[in-house]
């Protein structure tokens, strides 16, 4: 067989027959040896085959050269085991758990093997954790323990005391101090990916909307890419700036938000309030442009529902450029306070290491120094024409998150001022040509949490048959666990504020 | 006999000031905080309706919980309610006062604490026995600020009960003792901030169970139980606020009224100072409080050094 490496690019669509299948040790040294020259898992999915075996993709990116790779292995339904690749990748360890519970494929070797949503595999054959979907979660969840008599342990949800989404949290400690804490999520799990492949399509933009409240642009943008890369239907430009305007408010309004949240956890209110106004008046123009404060029915395949009229692009960038004022004098008075600076310098640490081990992506990579953005990497749409320079800081910790936000939404309102000026005319929606048969496509967007990556599958009829979502999330809920690991406890909420994770968006 | 009448009318007018005027402190703070997040804010008298409210409920009690559980939060407002004889309130003399009541208005807050530890130790919650511990520990510090400031304040008026350290009817001698007296009003102000759990220590407004101190020992107390504890938490800011206002008011116009008056604006600018320092600082991090207490302490330590050396009047 010979080794030839078959790579795409975001927004890309290509022939099933045009994946190399691999043996299942080539596939794992490949993967490897693409990680060890600088590339990271961008997917590693799993897709039922007709013959019932279960074939494994994986996605790697070397964002420096924007190229991605595509591999794939078959595990046959025999024997359903795969040598896990966590112990020299500890980043795919998510998927692999995913993969296991999706099609009861065991991961030899897998030191984390534990269920991620509690639902029965897709094949149709006995789980690898028979009944878990029937007793309360919590309970029957083997969470790793210390012993030890000084060492306490702390639960905390599913249920919280704020109005956030459910998920536990599993803390061993030792004193003030957080020796190890375990996530256990999945208490959302809708069955989504499922849905997507079922329903009429129709149906599949409103669910791609509902995938993570707070993300509806993103994840509604990925899957209209998907669809337009699936059919060869070309976007007009006009549609495609929009998009980025949508998406970009989307970005200003949950920045500034957690910013605000920021100041609610650490008792600073002056800015926790102010914040808290001038994330409205993202939301409002967001609601102005498409009739929904979080920007449902605005992107549909082949364009967008609503344009951006003279007058009302006149009112944005007027409101636009205030609310840049409002946020330097805000984030002076924020990032000036000693007070507020004890709080957030040196407080859940991620080294630059441990985020690139754990391959984390978004806002929460870029604040431990890795550069790592899809609007620059593997820009798509408005995008290619329209650079945005990369916010980095090297700390890694809750002040450099926090700053992180502070920068982007400073670019966003300088990239959306610069945007609303020149707005491509045109139309804005154009007709969407039906599926092509046999496709695989790859859609790639940075939604405001980080990288937002959807891959679709269609059969010889057309017809989606495999719907793969990955929201940001799903790789950084183990960066919040290693930011808490030697932190105080009563630290933690901000460790966790500073990422502000999507709980539905990991539970899918 | 008419004295007796006396002292009992006295007591009762005592108790009633407490208990009508002490929830009005929090609804200053409230408003003083809106005012700075640019809000409109819960109305004025928002904490009177909270506790009214709370009075009309039922508990719910864990089946874990024992009679503690249910004592804790009556012997705590009755022992902050207890202090508060001890303390004059403007035109209000102390309605009992003795040699060395000193003591027991400090155990009457650590008789307080210790019932409300023990309840939140109680519940087998593991957020509680946190709120426990880290309140243990701070208390222990702050006691020795506050012990360390009664000593000074004592070398000073040479007295040991609560009305004999502010001075009795007369005034503190703030021309001859100055220095040492703004140390302890400054130290006493701290321990205000932390025995109340106001921001810079904890944060009564937060919803993290897990950055609480006062908080999250009392999350499992519901109903009556809680309007209690809510109500002994604003007679323990009263009381302690009227006896920083007595060493701060240093003159008495012998008129009630008059007296009275000056007392209640010097009470809501105690408030509305809090309310301005919750307004314009971030809480500190848990392992920094008590690098605040400590301070408290300093500050005490030095007030009584410069006693010991000017001597007392």
């Amino acid at each position: 067989m010979v080794l030839r490496k078959f790579c795409i690019r975001n927004g890309q669509s290509w022939h099933l027959n045009q994946v190399p299948l691999y043996e299942s040790e080539i596939f794992r040294n490949e993967v490897l040896e693409e990680c060890r020259s600088g590339s990271r898992i961008v997917n590693l999915f799993g897709t039922l085959e007709e013959s019932g075996d279960v074939r494994m993709s994986a996605m790697t990116s070397k964002d420096d050269d924007a190229r991605i790779s595509l591999f794939s292995v078959k595990i046959s339904k025999d024997s359903p085991v795969f040598k896990s690749l966590t112990p020299e990748l500890p980043e795919v360890q998510g998927f692999e758990r995913e993969i296991a519970e999706q099609f009861a494929v065991t991961f030899e070797g897998h030191p984390w093997f534990k269920p991620l949503r509690y639902h029965q595999n897709y094949r149709k054959v006995p789980d690898l954790w028979p009944g878990i979907q029937e007793k309360p979660i919590p309970g029957s969840y083997s969470f790793y323990r210390f012993n030890g008599e000084e060492v306490h342990e702390v639960g905390v949800g599913p249920v919280h005391a704020g109005i956030i989404e459910p998920g536990h949290f599993r803390f061993q400690c030792h004193g003030e101090e957080i020796l190890h804490l375990e996530i256990q999520l999945g208490y959302q799990h809708r069955g989504i990916e499922k849905m997507m492949e079922e329903g009429p399509m129709e149906r599949a933009v409103l669910l791609a909307e509902s995938i993570a409240g707070d993300t509806v642009i993103g994840h509604v943008m990925a899957y209209c890419n998907l669809i337009e890369s699936l059919s060869g239907c070309v976007i007009f430009p006009r549609a495609e700036a929009l998009r980025a305007v949508a998406l970009e408010l989307e970005r200003l309004s949950n920045h500034i938000g957690d910013l605000g949240a920021l100041g609610t956890d650490i008792g600073f209110l002056p800015t926790a309030a102010y914040f808290g106004r001038l994330r409205g008046e993202f939301l409002n123009m967001l609601m102005e442009l498409s009739g929904n404060r979080y920007g449902r029915s605005f992107c549909r395949p082949g364009g967008v529902f609503f344009d951006l009229d003279p007058k009302m692009n006149d009112d944005f960038r007027g409101r636009l450029s205030v609310a840049k004022k409002e946020l330097k004098e805000l984030t002076d008075l924020f990032f000036s306070k000693p007070s507020v600076l004890a709080r957030l310098e040196g407080v859940g640490i991620v080294s630059e290491q441990t985020a690139k081990e754990l391959g984390l992506v978004g806002p929460a990579a870029r604040a431990c120094g890795l550069s790592r953005d899809v609007r620059t990497d593997h820009a798509s749409g408005i995008y290619r024409f329209r650079h945005l320079p990369v916010s980095l800081a090297s700390m890694g910790d809750v002040f450099a998150r926090a700053q992180i936000r502070w920068l982007e939404a400073q670019r966003s309102l300088d990239f959306l001022l610069e945007l609303l000026d020149q707005v491509p005319k045109g139309e804005l929606c154009t007709n969407v040509p039906s599926l092509k048969s046999d496709q695989m496509a790859l859609a790639m967007v940075e939604g405001w949490r980080g990288e937002i990556a959807h891959v679709a599958m269609t059969d010889t009829q057309s017809k989606i048959i495999r719907y793969k979502i990955k929201d940001p999330s799903f790789h950084n809920w183990g960066g919040l666990a290693m930011a808490a690991r030697g932190a105080q406890i009563s630290d933690f909420p901000l460790c966790n504020k500073s990422f502000n994770l999507s709980y539905a968006g990991h539970d899918l | 006999m008419a004295q007796k009448i006396l002292a009992i009318i006295s007591l009762w007018l005592h108790l009633t000031f407490i208990l009508v005027s002490s929830p009005f402190l929090l609804g200053v703070i409230g408003k003083t905080k809106a005012f700075f997040a640019g809000k409109w804010g819960p109305p004025l008298f928002q904490p009177y309706y909270d506790i009214a409210k709370l009075l009309r409920k039922g508990c719910v009690y864990s089946t874990t919980t024992t009679w503690i559980f249910r004592a804790a939060p009556m012997i705590a407002l009755a022992a902050v309610l207890v202090s508060g004889f001890l303390v004059p309130m403007g035109g209000f003399n102390a309605p009992a006062q003795f040699w060395g009541d000193v003591i027991l208005f400090v155990y009457l807050f650590a008789l307080a604490r210790f019932f409300i530890i023990l309840a939140a130790l109680d519940t087998g919650s593991s957020f509680e026995g946190i709120g426990a511990s880290r309140e243990a520990t701070f208390s222990c510090l702050s006691e020795v600020a506050l012990f360390l400031n009664f000593t000074a304040l004592a070398l000073i008026s040479k007295n040991l009960s609560i009305t004999g350290l502010v001075g009795g009817g007369v005034s503190l001698p703030w021309q001859i003792i100055g220095p040492a007296l703004t140390l302890v009003v400054i130290s006493f102000f701290l321990i205000l901030l932390c025995e109340n759990s106001r921001i810079p220590v904890d944060d009564p407004a937060t919803h993290l169970e897990l950055t609480m101190i006062h908080e999250v020992m009392v999350l499992d107390h519901s109903g009556v139980d809680l309007a209690y504890i809510l109500y002994g938490g604003a007679v323990k800011l009263f009381v302690l606020g009227s006896f920083l206002m007595a060493i701060l008011i240093p003159f008495k116009t012998q008129n009630i009224f008059m007296d009275t008056g000056i007392f209640c604006s010097g009470m809501t600018g105690l408030a509305v100072a809090i309310g301005v320092i919750e307004s314009v600082m971030a809480r500190l991090r848990l392992n920094r409080v008590p690098y605040f207490l400590i301070s408290a302490v300093i500050f005490a330590v030095f007030a009584l050094i410069i006693t010991l050396v000017r001597g007392g009047h």
